[in-house]
């Protein structure tokens, strides 16, 4: 595929125009037509729109965000509920806060379709409590569409009504879990639920619930404007549209990215982000958050971006948040810092990981401070395995992951740390 | 009984004593106005809990009670809450409270030396607050800023691609 022609843009169509984050700059670019195209049309209509555009979950699952909004229960006579996921917090993922900041209409612009779709009566804009300027964007956004009557009683004489209101986290990375969201929402400890019942069933109040990220929603405007056809046009067979990526690392232009599904990750490196910085080299690279497994770098440099690729190279797109490491950096130092954010973050509901993550985080700690014990690799792969799929949510994976591929390509430097049954280390 | 009946329905409800904390009027007006929206009361404590501390900078016990009645709770329930959520302060913080990120991205870049520099200028570890009040340290995790590390943020503001120079600036220009 040729790539040098200039990335259609989806997600970032309009975020240079001029004061596109206020209510009339949005407008000014063609702002709301999608939401009123989609109020002419039935909800099931926009679910199916949705669903043959193909669009997948941005947070991080990349499950159908259509087919998602087509659990919903038909004829339910409980409310139904929309939760945008802007608790945006795993380590290397800093996209969402873009949108919110820079398109602030265009995301509730595409919450306020999926709403619809959905027929919810009620959305919660859930954002992390970290954020300053992304939560006074959508406060105001919100307090803006309220005035002008796109947010309220019978939106646009659709007879539909829907409210919106913002809900401030207050420093959990679990409430980005989708049921941990819940849960906080709720007024409950962030801890999440055991599913099934998944929340498009019995989600927030024991009524049917969606959770979207941000990003998933921040597409849905373009789709109803330019139709679901032009949609999968872009990215690859099986993963449409673009992607927000967020490159953090020694790389010469660090920053939030939009590029097409399938993109090579080299090209992301060398030509947006201007390649490494003066005297560093690639080492590894995480595709898509902390949690992810850690490709080495020749490995990466034949990757593309797009769900299928990644997860062929051995790791997974998640949310995009791209760790480039580079040959200054030591590993076991950098799982050492995994292991105490995935330590800190579990909820200590599942014994193995209220238990194992410390446990791994101690043993880390001590492998990276010089102070490891002869059998201490071992023990971290035991606690890797029982980390993995043994709990109600992915926490303990996460930690788990980033064990078991660290070992995998860069065991060398751990065993350089630990001591031979002769007492020294075997790095000499 | 709802919370919009009067300024004394509190205390008429629980029989706290009539000295029981109150936020001001225009936060009392804000809760109000989300638990006609929530569906439930109990899904007002975290905006309760944050208009407390944005009011008294921290959460005593006093107003984990306040909380408890206003959102039809227990208080060990508010005790709960505000003890798994880091951002929210058991106890008081300073007038600057400065949040220095140790996670990965930042590490890369340089989050040591600036968590090095931060320190030896305010003479605080971790979970400090100094003797005046003025500042308070504490190493967080991921603030969603990757691209921009190392960050640290004041209260609620960010401060990106930070060097332990220019971080060392910003702290002496706080009054």
């Amino acid at each position: 595929m040729d790539w040098s022609e200039a990335v259609t843009r989806v997600l970032f169509e309009h975020r240079d125009a001029k004061d596109v984050h206020t209510f009339e700059g949005w407008k000014a670019v063609g702002g709301f037509s999608a939401l009123e195209k989609a109020l002419k049309m039935k909800p099931e209509d926009v679910v199916e729109e949705v669903k043959a555009a193909g669009l997948r979950g941005r947070g991080g699952a990349g499950f159908p965000t259509g087919v998602k909004w087509g659990f919903i229960p038909k004829n339910t006579d409980k409310p139904i509920y929309l939760c945008v996921n802007a608790d945006e917090s795993e380590p290397g993922t800093c996209k969402d806060r873009v949108l919110m900041e820079d398109l602030p209409f265009m995301c509730l612009e595409g919450a306020i379709i999926a709403a619809y779709a959905i027929k919810a009566s009620m959305a919660f804009w859930y954002i992390r409590g970290e954020f300053d300027l992304p939560e006074r964007r959508m406060r105001a956004a919100i307090e803006t569409l309220r005035e002008k009557g796109l947010i309220g009683k019978n939106i646009l004489g659709s007879g539909w009504d829907l409210d919106f209101v913002i809900h401030r986290g207050a420093g959990a990375y679990i409430c980005g879990e989708e049921t941990g969201l819940i849960s906080s929402l709720e007024g409950d400890k962030g801890q999440p639920k055991i599913k099934p019942p998944f929340p498009a069933i019995k989600g927030a109040f024991g009524c049917p619930t969606i959770v979207n990220n941000v990003e998933s929603l921040a597409a849905v405007p373009w789709i109803l404007r330019n139709g679901a056809e032009a949609y999968t046009k872009l990215g690859t067979e099986k993963s449409n549209g673009t992607k927000l990526f967020s490159v953090s690392g020694q790389v010469n232009r660090p920053g939030v990215y939009e590029v097409e599904m399938g993109y090579p990750l080299r090209d992301l490196l060398e030509n947006e982000c201007g390649g490494m910085k003066r005297g560093r080299a690639l080492k590894a690279v995480i595709p898509g958050g902390s949690s992810m497994p850690v490709l080495p770098a020749d490995v990466a440099l034949k990757t593309n971006l797009d769900y299928e690729s990644v997860q062929a190279a051995g790791s997974m797109l998640g949310s995009g948040g791209m760790i480039v490491i580079d040959d200054a950096q030591s590993m076991p130092e950098l799982l050492k810092i995994l292991g105490r954010f995935y330590s800190h973050e579990s909820c200590g509901q599942c014994t193995p990981c209220r238990e194992g993550t410390p446990w791994g985080s101690r043993v880390l700690d001590r492998v990276a401070d010089g102070a490891a014990r002869a059998d201490d690799l071992e023990t971290l792969e035991r606690i890797a395995r029982f980390l993995s799929g043994t709990t109600i949510c992915l926490l303990a994976d996460s930690l788990a992951m980033p064990i078991k591929s660290f070992f995998q390509h860069f065991r060398e430097e751990f065993e350089a740390l630990v001591p031979t049954e002769a007492g020294e280390k075997s790095g000499g | 009984m709802t919370s919009q009946n009067g300024p004394m329905s509190e205390s008429a409800k629980t029989g706290v004593a009539a000295s029981a904390p109150r936020l001001s009027a225009e936060a009392e007006a804000r809760i109000d106005d989300l638990q006609s929206r929530y569906p439930t009361k109990k899904a007002t404590l975290l905006p309760v809990l944050w208009e407390i501390q944005n009011s008294e900078g921290w959460i005593s016990t006093e107003w984990m009670e306040y909380a408890a009645d206003r959102c039809e709770v227990t208080p060990s329930h508010v005790l709960s809450v505000v003890t798994f959520y880091t951002m929210f302060h058991t106890k008081p913080v300073g007038k600057y409270h400065v949040q220095v990120c140790r996670n990965i991205c930042c590490h890369m870049v340089g989050a040591p030396g600036l968590i090095e520099a931060v320190e030896s200028r305010l003479d605080l570890k971790h979970g400090e607050v100094s003797e005046d009040g003025k500042f308070s340290l504490e190493h967080v995790e991921c603030l969603a800023a990757c691209s921009w590390g190392p960050v640290m943020q004041i209260n609620r503001t960010m401060h990106e691609n930070l060097t332990p120079e220019s971080a060392v600036k910003v702290l002496d220009g706080l009054e």
